[in-house]
């Protein structure tokens, strides 16, 4: 995927407009950070482009060799990750990444899993039931999901909320990866995490 | 030819089903002692039945009901448990929506049969059933999990979102529901009454192809259900 295409987005809720007529074009290397109060549609917009919620009235379009795809159909190129993501409790953490490879068809070996809990903080602690993992663990985890099968377009949803100072080196380490090979959204209203834009988008409690 | 991607997702979820559910085990005591009391209730408060014409019909029809209510408990649970966990978003993301109906179907498939097995060992003990036809009612339990399976796991996938999931789900699995348990009740209680596999065929292919056209509907809309 080599571009990322919002075409007059509106989406409500009910009576209660979220997103009004919002267009937007993101390119490869491009971080695109939304900002916006509580309430103005930011994770919304994330979910949307995710394909995780369709919107009232326009569309989105993932372009890879010219040709434009609905999000449904480029999953394989779209890593998210929000708050409110959650895995299998039940599963450790190392198993979690175990089954979300095998469903996305992603081919790793449990070093290069291993390896990626140690990236995101999490060395050792792969073996233990994410039921133990305290909440900024979990979130560290969160980000191994979105980052497992390497992908084209990266939508994080406050990435650092419950994450020690040490996790915002990794939120560093990650933002400046994925502007070498993909695009990468966030929606924030840290002050820290602005400073990785090179799109600023504000978005307004909508009437 | 199955793609193998597809296959590898389908296991992927259909094992991770199995283990969250041994680790956890919340289906399985439900279900469990859900059976056991049914039988126990009902052997307690009828006794061996009298031999008589219809006795076959009615031990039949208390082994079809005590599996339907047991399914409405168990089948439900593979995506109300993704909604209520929020672990959904994170498959829909992830999996192609065909394997996650395929290996949920293959877990409540195990589900059942297990159930099954349970519930007709039980009956069969403690309301001093006989059976006249072994195999023709192994052929009559085998077809009927099958398409008692295939006739829900779609169900239970439209009604995960709703909030009175439990009496949804009944409400909209019983009308689908009623033919194959029909088919299934008289061909259980031939096996009973000792009719031969040749000549009971019948309603075991009634259920099979009930399993085949649920299944096939299944999987054209699953994707617009789960999405």
């Amino acid at each position: 995927m080599q571009a990322l295409e919002l075409a007059q987005i509106t989406l409500d809720y009910g009576r209660r407009r979220v997103l009004y007529d919002l267009s937007l074009h993101v390119t490869t290397n491009q971080v695109v950070v939304v900002t916006g109060s509580n309430g103005s549609g930011k994770s919304t917009l994330l979910r949307v482009i995710a394909g995780l919620q369709r919107p009232t009235v326009g569309a989105v379009w993932c372009i890879a060799d010219g040709v434009r795809y609905p999000p449904l159909q480029m999953r394989h190129a779209i890593g998210w990750m929000a708050p409110d993501l959650m895995l299998y409790r039940e599963l450790t953490g190392h198993e979690n990444l175990r089954f979300f490879a095998d469903v996305r068809g992603v081919s790793i070996s449990d070093v290069a899993i291993a390896d990626l809990l140690a990236e995101v903080g999490l060395a050792g602690r792969g073996g233990d039931l994410l039921a133990t993992y305290s909440s900024g663990m979990t979130h560290r985890l969160r980000y191994a999901y979105a980052l497992l099968h390497q992908p084209a377009l990266l939508l994080l949803d406050e990435p650092s909320v419950m994450l020690d100072t040490s996790g915002h080196d990794l939120l560093a380490r990650v933002v400046a990866r994925q502007r070498q090979h993909g695009m990468t959204l966030i929606a924030t209203n840290d002050e820290r995490e602005r400073r990785f834009a090179d799109v600023l988008v504000s978005l307004e409690v909508a009437v | 030819m199955i793609d193998p991607l597809l296959w590898r997702a389908t296991r992927a979820i259909f094992l991770r089903e199995l283990r969250s559910e041994l680790r956890n085990r919340q289906a399985l005591n439900a279900v469990t002692l859900f059976a056991i009391c049914s039988v126990v209730t009902v052997s307690l408060g009828l006794g061996p039945l009298m031999p008589s014409a219809d006795v076959a019909l009615v031990h039949a029809a208390f082994l079809w009901v005590i599996l339907l209510f047991a399914a409405f408990t168990a089948l439900s649970r593979v995506f109300v448990v993704e909604e209520e966990q929020r672990t959904a978003a994170a498959l829909r993301l992830a999996a192609p929506p065909i394997a996650v109906y395929l290996g949920k179907l293959c877990f409540n498939l195990v589900v059942l049969l297990g159930l099954t097995v349970l519930v007709t060992v039980l009956a069969i003990v403690m309301l001093h059933i006989r059976v006249g036809a072994w195999d023709l009612l192994v052929g009559m339990l085998l077809s009927g999990a099958l398409a008692l399976v295939a006739g829900t796991t779609l169900v239970a996938a439209i009604i995960a979102r709703s909030s009175s999931r439990g009496a949804l789900f009944a409400v909209l699995s019983l009308p689908i529901l009623i033919p194959m348990l029909v088919t299934a009740v008289r061909g259980t209680a031939l096996a009973l009454a000792g009719v031969s596999l040749a000549r009971g065929m019948a309603p075991i292919q009634t259920l099979l192809a009930y399993a085949v056209a649920m299944f096939v509907a299944s999987l054209f809309l699953f994707a617009t259900v789960w999405e």
